[in-house]
């Protein structure tokens, strides 16, 4: 039997793949991700059998598979409860739950505030690339109204036209604003990151593990194949201003409002509100323990 | 001489203490060791709107709600209105003279009693319905001393309240005493024993109690009436069990919190009604598809849609069997009575946890709200399975198949934290390693898979006690049904011997997979089969004909479905008058037979 205890030689990378080679077209930002969460779990010292991650449907749906941890792969939206529901069963577990933009923004967009609000100890990666990749190029909730023409100027260039009709009626809609809304919901921890900076990115995930609490992590991850905004971000992406104070939500809101610019970095976090875990574990201490036989006799005539 | 059953009513505004009325009187029946069985209907008003309580209170098993109402107790003037024509020739009505004027004429006894008017005497209006019960108490010849006790173990630790709700109840005995004659008929004397060892629960109970009993320790689920009962229990107990409960945000979330739990190794469920269940399926599949064991109870109300939250129905049957995207095999359960939910609630996670499977359970809202009396529960005879995991002594990253095609199907299953097993749960089409995978064969043989365990558990039925079976082998008239129904069937089963019809019933407490090892024995020798259920396409009735055509038509069985849609549950006498019609055609059918005979011999 092997233990943890055993394990001496330090982890790699190579120890954290699973072998099973990711569907992502090469230049997928996906690919930053998932070597930024490896690093991550490298520079954390965890227990690869102790970590778990949850995912739902779309690119992002795919990465468990692709790492040698615990995976679940659910249903369309649900990364969140699932992973709700794992993570209070157990809390020795470090739960991870991965959407992408449609997962999260749109048909599972309902369960962030209550995540949020719980404040479940949950690492939340959105992986964003501003459209529906795997169905092939349909506008998501991140796209910019202006999705079609900035598809066909060549600004994101190299890829290719998705479904245009889709992306053209899209102009009658606006984009969602992901940090601002994480940020009304009273998210304990909010940031971004671009997968194009790994490092940034790799230190974001650690910092989102480390907060006890629900992290909610949005990172800009361009679609090579439908809406190649590799050139965009690297000319919006900046670090958050050196003297905000992360625990200025105010503050934070009005720096996610800014337009014309991709702050990256952490927006918010609060340290002092306990995590579900803790306040469940909390309100049992406070009651008294009860048996089978006691509940039963309690119905006895 | 007391009666050995007696049916009563209270009928009034809801908020007004009518259902605390009735759970008060059955609970000083049922600890002065006498039987009872319960019905109750909600308004769908949150404040006001008309609410009915019914106790059926015997010295024996009470089987059922009974048919015709012996008293009626009206607190208002729709609550007699509603119900005066439900009460027997000879009955009584009970009625508060401050609020309600009664019909005139009618072949029933009548009291006029001023129980707002006692209540104000005694300075203590919230008192009514305690006098109400201290009335009832002297009228049916309930002991006195266990209606005081009951009122002190529902004040509990208010023990400042004691006094005035005492004097209350003491307000109306005495009133009983003084103003009307003592009358046997409406009296129920309990056993001098003091009855057998009992229980008094609701069906809400019974499920939560069996899945505390089965192991349950996590808990997710959405707001349905009525289903919500079982939630609030758990609330209470779950987390003294060392447990959790979550109130989800929504159907899709609670069941799929639930998985993730079970994802974690703890045994998990959620409880729900139609609306929700159709939210659910999914899931369902992803349950089924990921190899998760999973609970799901539906306490079945009448729709579709919204349709009427308060009210029965066993319509939810073809969601539970069949719904889910292309094919995800599950089983289906349903206890037939209050007391059997509390074991088949054992038997939802142990075949859960055997098979690895969501385990669908179907009550319904007259089971799930109903109180009743039964027998004790011997907790050293609870078995609880235990989930199939992989051997730890293997070396690290050796080849851990979680999806390893096996001979019965079910493949151990790694728990998160077991060193080396790493895996992920895929609810895309996988291979043995759980890697997704579109090949034909894979998704051909994880298929046959999934199914296989099914296969393996219709092998293994037979020893989980599954099937209710009673009457007389030698009868030619079959009824078979499954879920509440169970409690009408008894009774009018009890008619119909007395009157010489013989008639033997089959409840499968197993709808998915069909327990052929029962029902085809089971059918041999019979000529009609009743099929009685609370759903306007007879879906039973369908799953009975299709499944066992073969034996149906090679012997030449009729078919008689009893379809029931008011949103109400059956009544002994609308089944014994079903079984009364088919014992007629059948000696109907004799009779042509025998006269073309002879006409055959005459030529």
């Amino acid at each position: 039997m092997v233990t943890t205890a055993e394990r001496v030689a330090p982890l790699r990378v190579k120890d954290l793949k699973s072998g099973i080679k990711p569907i992502w077209c090469p230049g997928c930002g996906d690919y930053g991700i998932l070597s930024s969460f490896f690093q991550a779990i490298i520079n954390l010292k965890l227990d690869p059998a102790k970590v778990a991650v949850v995912s739902g449907i779309g690119c992002s749906g795919r990465f468990p598979a692709f790492a040698r941890v615990y995976g679940f792969h659910g249903v369309h939206g649900r990364a969140l409860p699932t992973a709700t529901g794992l993570k209070v069963a157990r809390p020795d577990l470090t739960v991870f739950a991965m959407s992408g933009d449609g997962d999260a923004f749109s048909i599972g967009g309902g369960h962030i505030a209550h995540a949020a609000r719980r404040n479940v100890d949950i690492t939340y990666i959105v992986m964003d690339n501003e459209i529906y990749g795997l169905t092939k190029g349909q506008p998501s909730a991140t796209s910019p109204p202006d999705i079609l023409e900035l598809s066909l100027s060549g600004k994101t260039k190299g890829s290719r036209k998705g479904m245009v009709g889709l992306l053209d009626i899209h102009k009658v809609e606006e984009a969602l604003n992901p940090i601002l809304m994480a940020l009304a919901y009273n998210a304990s921890f909010v940031a971004r990151a671009f997968s194009g900076r790994p490092k940034e990115l790799t230190a974001i995930i650690e910092e989102g593990v480390r907060h006890k609490g629900f992290s909610f992590i949005q990172v800009m991850s361009p679609c090579v194949t439908f809406f190649n905004t590799y050139n965009h971000f690297r000319e919006t992406v900046v670090p958050l201003p050196e003297d905000h104070d992360p625990s200025d939500r105010m503050r934070a809101m009005a720096l996610a409002m800014e337009p014309n610019k991709t702050y990256v970095g952490i927006f918010y976090r609060d340290e002092t509100r306990p995590s579900l875990e803790e306040r469940l574990e909390e309100y049992r201490q406070q009651l008294s323990p009860t048996s089978m036989e006691e509940l039963l006799a309690r119905f006895t005539r | 001489m007391s009666n050995e059953s007696l049916v009563i009513r209270i009928g009034g505004e809801a908020g007004e203490g009518i259902v605390t009325i009735g759970e008060t009187l059955v609970r000083i029946a049922a600890f002065s060791g006498l039987e009872v069985f319960t019905f109750r209907t909600y308004p769908a008003e949150i404040i006001g709107g008309q609410v009915m309580y019914q106790a059926r209170i015997g010295r024996e098993q009470v089987l059922s709600m009974g048919d015709d109402v012996d008293i009626l107790v009206a607190a208002n003037q729709l609550g007699h209105d509603e119900h005066i024509g439900e009460l027997r020739p000879g009955g009584l009505l009970v009625y508060d003279s401050d609020a309600v004027t009664p019909a005139e004429g009618g072949d029933h006894l009548s009291y006029a009693v001023p129980f707002t008017q006692l209540a104000r005497e005694i300075n203590f209006l919230r008192g009514r319905n305690l006098i109400v019960v201290g009335f009832l108490t002297s009228l049916m010849g309930l002991p006195l001393d266990r209606a005081e006790q009951m009122v002190r173990r529902r004040l509990g630790k208010y023990k400042e309240l004691l006094p005035s709700n005492l004097e209350a109840l003491h307000k109306g005995y005495t009133h009983h005493q003084e103003h009307f004659a003592e009358r046997p008929e409406f009296q129920i004397r309990p056993p001098e024993d003091g009855g057998e060892e009992r229980l008094v629960m609701t069906g809400a109970q019974a499920i939560a109690l069996g899945a505390l009993a089965a192991g349950c320790r996590f808990y997710a689920g959405y707001p349905i009436t009525p289903a919500t009962d079982i939630m609030e229990f758990l609330s209470k107990e779950l987390p003294r069990m060392g447990g959790t409960i979550i109130q989800a945000e929504d159907e899709i979330a609670a069941v799929t919190m639930a998985i993730g739990a079970s994802f974690g190794g703890v045994k998990a469920m959620t409880a729900t009604s139609g609306p929700g269940l159709a939210l659910m399926i999914e899931a369902l599949g992803l349950a089924s598809m990921t190899e998760v064991p999973l609970v799901i109870v539906d306490a079945q109300r009448a729709g579709p849609s919204t349709g009427m939250p308060t009210k029965t129905s066993q319509g939810d049957l073809f969601l539970a069997l069949y719904a889910g995207a292309d094919e995800a095999p599950r089983f289906v359960l349903a206890p037939d009575s209050v007391e059997d939910s509390f074991y088949q609630m054992i038997n939802a996670f142990n075949l859960a946890e055997r098979f690895q499977m969501p385990v669908i359970l179907l009550s319904d809202q007259a089971m799930a709200t109903r109180v009743e009396t039964i027998r004790p529960i011997d907790l050293s005879q609870i078995h609880q399975e235990k989930r199939r995991i992989p051997s730890l002594d293997r070396p690290e990253g050796n080849g851990y198949l979680r999806y390893a095609l096996t001979e019965d199907g079910i493949s151990p299953m790694a728990i998160p934290g077991m060193p080396g097993m790493t895996y992920t749960a895929e609810g895309l089409e996988h291979d043995e390693s759980g890697a997704p995978s579109y090949v034909p064969e894979v998704h051909r043989a994880m298929t046959e898979k999934r199914f296989r365990k099914v296969e393996t558990a219709r092998k293994e039925l037979h020893r989980w006690g599954l099937v209710n079976r009673w009457g007389d082998p030698q009868a030619e008239i079959a009824i078979l049904s499954w879920g509440s129904t169970q409690s009408a069937v008894r009774e009018a089963m009890e008619r119909a011997a007395k009157e010489g019809i013989l008639v033997e019933a089959l409840f499968t407490k197993i709808l998915l997979p069909m327990p052929d090892y029962e029902i085809r024995p089971f059918l041999e020798g019979k000529r009609a089969i009743i099929v009685p259920e609370l759903n306007y396409q007879g879906m039973f009735a369908k799953v009975i004909e299709h499944r066992y055509s073969e034996q149906i038509i090679r012997n030449n069985i009729q078919v008689y479905r009893l379809n029931k849609y008011e949103g109400l549950p059956f009544k002994p006498g609308e089944i014994y008058a079903k079984i009364v019609e088919v014992a007629q055609r059948l000696t109907a059918g004799v009779l042509a037979d025998r006269f073309l005979d002879e006409k055959l011999a005459s030529v």
